[in-house]
């Protein structure tokens, strides 16, 4: 059975960290699992954990009245989910549900904000990390936004 | 040689030949083209005034039948008319169609006084229609029977600048006959031959040799026309120069004044575009495609589902402006302008396009938009 | 510009050829594949990449991309999105009715340029329509080429074209196949994002392969520019490009985009040659 921090080498995320602060970081992490259909977390919910997907698919979805559940996008294995734990009022601003078995690595967000605080150097190496995923995400989303599959008028 | 009263004979024989015979002459107080039942038609004496946006006739002291420049017709009317219809499609009993493509059953024509501008515009035309994979089949009709007797200039326009295109003031090729007109005591045209067809009508109409006195004076005339030429135009380097000015603060000055109007387009001997309509009998049991003009000056010209892709005026001009004398040269391998300058003459707010060509070639920095 | 690829002049240029409907089959909310054949005399002899102009009778022509597959002998086949009357009315033609057709037109995919490489295809929306015969001509020969890579965009789930054949290819061990939607409804339990988020997962050695990319323009763009901050060269990567079409052959201006002539010179064209075009605004 490997450790997590030997199963955290294989999530992108976090390439480049050095041994010691991989370390660090697992203390914060356990790893867990969810069934098809299970969801994560619910849009609301106190955001307290940082999910790193080991394997399996996730879907953020938002219920709207009228429309029912809508998915704004899929995660997939090796990317990262969250980031509402970040910065207060701490809340899921989603709902993210397994579409399979899927395996995390959680992190104890109080924990995870506790590390950055005690080291600066460790901390702004995770918020570059989260800034380009945001960015990437951002991105992704604008473009959807375009509607450029649509009639046009 | 022959005298200003051979032009009579000239007309009588290519209609006995069978032509229909078009050329210039005098209507609405514009010398434009139209048939020609005698010679008694052309523009005797009268001659233009042009400037940007200014077109008006005045009259000669002499009898000059071909005393003036490019009017606001030219000859793409007759080889690339406004409107043709292409195909006629016609309902069958089980619920089909069948198509019967239309031929062009005119009688051929005969071109009185194409300038050497002219003659360089339908080849042009014909790089366009008939020298890609697809030939126009009623471009190729109209273009196969013609006749072209050609003109030199003598009395260049004011908005003329062919000199700086290197398409005139000479006729080079592309005619049967040319004739320069000469006015210097004794009224009389040297004629050049350019083809067997064009000897032949010569043959039936009352001439002499040329005298070397004549050539000369000939040649006198088509050079004082290159030197009074209204306008010049640096062509230098003009593709590229197009292609890297595309956001030249240029472009937002002319769109200030242009009013997209397509008069430019319809006076241009070169332009080409077209569009196809479709048309049905009420009965809906025919229905037939016209292949009519267009001008890139229309909103609808650039029009793909969801919208237009040159919705500002700006993209517009920029567009006819840079595939006139840019992208034409990429397309068709020659420039799409002669130097007629009938698209200065004709605009009403008096674009320029050799003004506007000079400004682009000034660096972006030093354009402040006050000319 | 030259055309990416030459090829002989079509057969029926000037005036439609009746075609009967074959068959009609409903792909989305706006969108139908026809299946036609001649009347009489041949079919089109069309490569993947090229276009043909339909005819609904009294109503007008419109472009259409070939999607069937020119490896095997068969009708033709156009898928169609009813946006406009004309496209609307070839839309309701139904089996025996007959339509107008002349082609084909343009340049092809150039399958050729990817012999010995892996062999990428990137479709938003009906952008999938003109990129199926390429795929088809890839797949009938895939021996001849690296790992085969479709990824494809569309708006919602019921927006997706070709859903069976989609599933098919899921299937096939020589064919990797993403599919991803803009949004979806909670039932949907493949990937929502935008097309190009498929490419870093995509299992192809970017150094050497060939990318087929067709869609919105704006879509092309950004994914071209993905492929390339991904690895794959510039000049080995292909649009297929549209715009405003009339006469098809070449004579009437309309499909002018800058220095090239969209019915003559494409519309398949080398990206790295396109580059600069894209980013001019209302070229």
């Amino acid at each position: 059975m490997e450790t997590i921090e030997v199963m955290l080498r294989d999530i992108p995320f976090f390439d480049g960290l050095e041994a010691k602060e991989l370390e660090l970081l697992a203390g914060c992490a356990s790893n867990a699992r969810f069934q098809e259909g299970e969801l994560l977390f619910r849009e609301g919910d106190k955001a307290d954990t940082f999910y790193a997907v080991r394997h399996g698919t996730v879907a953020l979805e938002m219920f709207v009245p009228a429309r029912g559940a809508i998915t704004i996008e899929t995660i997939e294995e090796g990317e990262v989910i969250g980031w509402s734990w970040l910065f207060p009022p701490y809340r899921w601003h989603f709902d993210v549900r397994a579409l399979e078995l899927v395996r995390v690595t959680a992190f104890d967000a109080a924990c995870l904000r506790g590390k950055c605080e005690a080291d600066p150097v460790l901390g702004y190496s995770l918020m570059s990390r989260f800034a380009q995923i945001m960015i990437e995400r951002l991105q992704w989303t604008r473009l959807r936004l375009l509607d450029l599959y649509g009639r046009g008028d | 040689m022959i005298a200003p009263q051979a032009l009579e004979a000239l007309v009588g024989t290519l209609r006995g030949r069978g032509y229909r015979v078009v050329g210039p002459l005098v209507d609405q107080g514009a010398i434009v083209y139209g048939d020609l039942q005698s010679a008694e038609d052309l523009p005797k004496g009268w001659t233009d005034v042009q400037e940007a946006a200014t077109y008006r006739l005045e009259r000669r002291e002499d009898e000059a039948r071909f005393g003036y420049a490019a009017g606001p017709h030219s000859w793409k009317q007759f080889l690339f008319p406004p409107r043709i219809r292409l195909w006629r499609a016609t309902r069958e009993a089980e619920g089909g169609f069948a198509v019967e493509e239309s031929e062009h059953d005119e009688a051929p024509l005969a071109l009185i006084g194409v300038r050497a501008c002219e003659l360089h515009a339908i080849a042009i035309q014909d790089r366009v229609f008939l020298g890609g994979a697809y030939a126009e089949r009623d471009y190729a009709a109209r273009r196969e029977g013609a006749f072209v007797v050609a003109v030199n200039c003598f009395e260049p326009g004011g908005t003329c600048f062919c000199v700086s295109m290197d398409t005139g003031p000479k006729a080079t090729e592309g005619y049967d006959l040319a004739l320069t007109e000469i006015l210097d005591g004794t009224h009389r045209f040297l004629v050049e031959v350019g083809s067997k067809q064009g000897a032949e009508v010569l043959g039936e109409l009352p001439s002499q040799s040329a005298e070397p006195a004549d050539l000369e004076a000939a040649q006198a005339a088509i050079d004082g026309a290159a030197e009074r030429m209204g306008r010049t135009l640096d062509t230098g380097g003009i593709r590229d120069l197009l292609a890297s000015t595309l956001e030249h603060p240029r472009w937002d000055d002319v769109a200030s004044r242009c009013l997209t109007c397509g008069n430019c387009t319809m006076v241009c001997p070169t332009c080409f575009c077209s569009t196809v309509e479709d048309v049905n009998d009420l009965g809906g049991e025919a229905a037939e495609q016209h292949r009519t003009w267009d001008s890139c000056f229309s909103v609808d010209h650039a029009h793909i589902h969801g919208g237009s892709i040159r919705p500002s005026g700006r993209s517009r001009y920029r567009q006819w402006l840079t595939h006139k004398f840019g992208t034409w040269q990429d397309q068709f391998g020659t420039s799409g302008c002669v130097g007629c300058g009938r698209c200065i003459t004709w605009c009403p707010v008096g674009i320029d396009v050799t003004e506007e060509l000079a400004t682009l070639r000034k660096p972006e920095e030093e354009d402040d938009g006050d000319d | 510009m030259g055309a990416a690829t030459e090829r002989r002049p079509a057969a029926v240029a000037t005036a439609p050829v009746p075609f009967r409907v074959l068959r009609r089959r409903r792909e989305t909310a706006d969108t139908w594949t026809l299946e036609l054949e001649p009347i009489a005399g041949e079919g089109l002899a069309a490569e993947p990449g090229q276009f043909a102009m339909l005819y609904a009778f009294g109503v007008g022509e419109v472009p259409v991309s070939i999607s069937g597959d020119p490896t095997r002998p068969g009708p033709l086949v156009h898928t169609v999105r009813a946006v406009g009357p004309v496209s609307q009315a070839i839309c309701s033609a139904r089996p025996g009715d007959t339509l107008g057709v002349r082609g084909p037109f343009g340049s092809a995919w150039p399958v050729e340029k990817a012999r010995g490489s892996d062999v990428v295809i990137v479709a938003g929306g009906i952008g999938l329509a003109p990129l199926r015969s390429a795929l088809y001509t890839v797949l009938a020969n895939d021996a001849d080429f690296g790992s085969v890579v479709l990824l494809y965009g569309g708006r919602t789930p019921a927006d997706l074209l070709y859903r069976r054949e989609l599933e098919r290819w899921r299937g096939r061990l020589d064919l990797d196949v993403a599919v991803t939607v803009d949004t979806a409804a909670a039932d949907w339990r493949g990937k929502v994002g935008v097309v190009t988020q498929l490419i870093g997962r995509a299992a192809f050695d970017p150094s050497s392969a060939v990318a087929f990319v067709c869609g919105p323009e704006i879509m092309m763009r950004v994914t071209a520019q993905s492929l390339v901050d991904h690895g794959v060269a510039s000049d080995r990567i292909y649009l297929s490009m549209e715009r405003n079409m009339r006469c098809a052959v070449a004579h009437c201006g309309h499909c002018q985009f800058g220095p090239t002539l969209i019915c003559r010179d494409g519309p398949v064209y080398r990206h790295d040659v396109l580059a600069p075009l894209l980013e001019v605004r209302e070229l």
